[in-house]
């Protein structure tokens, strides 16, 4: 099982990472953050396998993966 | 004081840079300046640590010498007319990131591309600040080649001081006469702040801050604190910076002020006019900003007129009006175009003012 | 559990300032990494341009100066002359580098000033608000092209890295782009060898970086990336342009 740490408050919601994700485990929250923006969000962890794609893609390192 | 030697301006003024430890020149040919860059690429190659690069544009060069003194280099370019106008973006970016460095322009005549002949028709531009926004640069005229060579290596130390750029303005006859000079034994005056802001590499364990070579500062009153910044310096420059010579104004009816290669005709036109009977005096700036105004105000108290001369259609003669306030007439006499005014020329203007009795 | 991936210390906190799904901020990732791994931190020092990436120099957690626009080379080329052992790069985009600052990367190239320089290439000039850039592809719309990019008008884009590796002086120039995870981890294999290019001491080395511009193009991030690869990867073709042993 693997965890992702997500920096809300620096997220802009720009979705890159659910798109490579191929878990599609994530997706744009409801909320909105201190910015305006609907961060991302990881809909089922347990499904997580660790492949960082995400934080990879991410073009603010909002993401941190851990295994 | 070394031996004395026969040196053209422009090679004693590259040599002079050299003994005041500038080890990095970016430059680019352009008559009549070329001795200057064709000196440093001579010699800083045999000098440790230096290094002459001759750039693809004058743009680039200032923009070498922005990144040099970023560095922390003791860094010069030198140019001609043409050439410091393409340095103006560079000049105002090195101000606003307050970078220390050296700038000579061999003034020829303009506008355009103008003559490859002495003028200082950049009076305006060199004292005004030259490119874009709020800031002045100190601003130095030698009239010899000898004072050419002392002041060069003043301005290093003015520019480290201030981290301000300094600019020698000569004009073609300084830097392409040869007369004889004795290069100082340079010593660097020891309360010259160390260049801890300089940009040579840093980790969070530094024992300085991550340093930012800059001159953008997006929230308007930041950089107004900035400019306010600038300014406070440049009244300190006013306060203390100011250099002239004075000649026989004490009891001058008539004050001739001039600079430069034109200060050294006006000198003999005074000399002459005294043989005649005629009370002239010369006050020569030395530095052109900050302008000494003082000994102006100071002779307008007892002199009948004033008479600024000038290798252009006159511009450091607005300098003058406002030194004077208005109490004495202050008259003009200029050439331009790269022609040089004649000692029976400048006589004439002051006979002239004498016998209207002004 | 152990950390599989996490921000490099080599970007600050400061939150980049770039558009939501700018690639901007991948590229800043790929080269703060490649410092890191290359532990030359306390020796770098980079060159910001002017254009969307102005305030690089809160990023990157280094030593950093501010360039005119399009001058970042020269600068560059100065602090080097300076002081040779630090490893100096600048950060600049298709119009500072391939436009205003034509002169100034093709002469730092061709004396093989060791330097590295990272081209972000996203054929439009972004922060002025979408005008058209040396880059911008025939027939593509912009606040300055509104009827698309007219060849017979005002000519084609520049293949900067291409004209660049006919130079000898170059040691390093290659093309990669930022539009999915296997080009971002080759676009990072780049940034990495220019970097070492330059501690080697063998002179000029350049990525070109193609990037994308969601705000500007008028597409959202994952359009734009799909249009970079359609569009942009057949008029700037990736790979190696010069490499020198």
């Amino acid at each position: 099982m693997a965890l992702l740490t997500i920096a809300r408050e620096t997220c802009k919601g720009c979705g890159l990472c659910a798109d490579v994700c191929p878990r599609k485990i994530l997706a744009l929250s409801k909320e909105i953050n201190s910015r305006g923006y609907h961060p991302i969000a990881v809909t089922d962890q347990s499904q997580c396998i660790g492949c960082a794609f995400c934080a990879r893609m991410c073009p603010d390192a909002v993401i941190k993966v851990e295994k | 004081m070394g031996q004395k030697m026969l040196m053209k301006g422009n090679e004693a003024i590259a040599e002079a840079a050299i003994q005041a430890g500038c080890r990095f020149f970016f430059g680019y040919p352009i008559t009549p300046q070329n001795q200057i860059p064709e000196y440093m690429s001579k010699r800083l190659p045999k000098v440790e640590g230096g290094c002459f690069l001759q750039a693809e544009s004058e743009v680039a060069a200032i923009n070498m010498v922005y990144g040099a003194a970023g560095a922390g280099g003791r860094v010069m370019t030198s140019s001609s007319s043409p050439g410091i106008s393409l340095k103006q973006e560079g000049i105002s970016y090195i101000v606003g990131a307050e970078l220390p460095c050296v700038i000579v322009n061999m003034v020829r005549g303009g506008p355009g591309l103008g003559s490859i002949q002495p003028a200082q028709s950049d009076y305006y531009q060199s004292t005004r600040g030259g490119g874009h926004g709020d800031y002045r640069m100190l601003v130095l005229a030698p009239s010899s080649v000898q004072e050419a060579v002392e002041l060069t290596q003043l301005a290093f130390d003015l520019a480290d001081k201030y981290r301000n750029p300094v600019l020698v303005m000569g004009d073609g006859l300084i830097g392409q006469m040869m007369e004889p000079v004795e290069m100082p034994d340079y010593q660097k005056p020891a309360d010259l702040p160390e260049k801890t802001w300089a940009a040579t590499g840093w980790t969070p364990s530094s024992d300085r801050e991550r340093a930012i070579i800059n001159s953008l500062y997006i929230d308007p009153a930041v950089l107004e604190k900035h400019v306010n910044h600038l300014y406070e310096k440049y009244a300190v420059m006013e306060r203390t910076e100011c250099r002239w010579q004075e000649e026989m104004t004490e009891d001058a009816d008539y004050v001739i002020v001039a600079y430069g290669t034109t200060a050294r005709i006006a000198r003999s036109a005074m000399r002459k006019l005294r043989a005649e009977g005629i009370r002239a005096g010369l006050i020569r700036p030395i530095t052109l900003w900050p302008f000494p105004a003082e000994p102006i105000a100071r002779a307008a108290e007892h002199a009948k007129a004033f008479l600024t001369v000038e290798m252009s259609m006159g511009q450091m003669v607005d300098d003058v009006r406002l030194a004077v306030e208005g109490k004495k007439p202050v008259h003009f006499f200029g050439r331009t175009g790269g022609i040089v005014p004649t000692v029976r020329e400048i006589m004439t203007q002051v006979e002239n003012l004498a016998k209207e009795g002004e | 559990m152990a950390v599989v991936y996490e921000k490099t210390n080599i970007l600050t906190d400061t939150p980049l300032h770039y558009c939501p799904g700018c690639t901007h901020g991948i590229i800043h990732r790929l080269v703060a990494e490649a410092i890191d791994e290359l532990g030359i931190q306390g020796k770098t020092i980079g060159i910001a341009p002017v254009g969307c990436a102005v305030f690089a120099y809160n990023y990157f957690n280094v030593d950093m100066m501010e360039a005119a626009h399009g001058r970042a080379p020269a600068v560059a080329t100065g602090c080097k002359r300076v002081n040779p052992k630090n490893i100096v790069f600048t950060y600049q985009g298709d119009g500072d580098l391939a436009s205003i600052g034509a002169a100034e990367i093709t002469h730092a190239a061709t004396r093989g000033e060791n330097i590295t320089v990272i081209f972000v290439n996203n054929a439009i000039y972004g922060m002025t608000g979408g005008q058209m850039a040396p880059t911008t592809l025939p027939g593509q719309v912009t606040t300055t092209s509104p009827y698309g990019r007219d060849p017979a008008l005002c000519g084609y884009p520049i293949r900067v890295s291409e004209m660049l590796a006919t130079l000898d002086g170059p040691a390093y120039i290659a093309r990669c782009s930022v539009h999915d995870v296997k080009h971002i981890m080759d676009a990072k294999k780049c940034i990495k060898k220019a970097f070492e290019t330059q501690i080697a001491g063998k002179g000029f080395s350049m990525v070109e970086v193609l990037s994308s511009c969601p705000t500007n193009w008028g597409m959202t991030p994952r359009e734009a990336l799909n249009w970079l690869e359609a569009n942009m990867i057949p008029q700037y073709p990736l790979g190696v342009k010069k490499e020198v042993e």
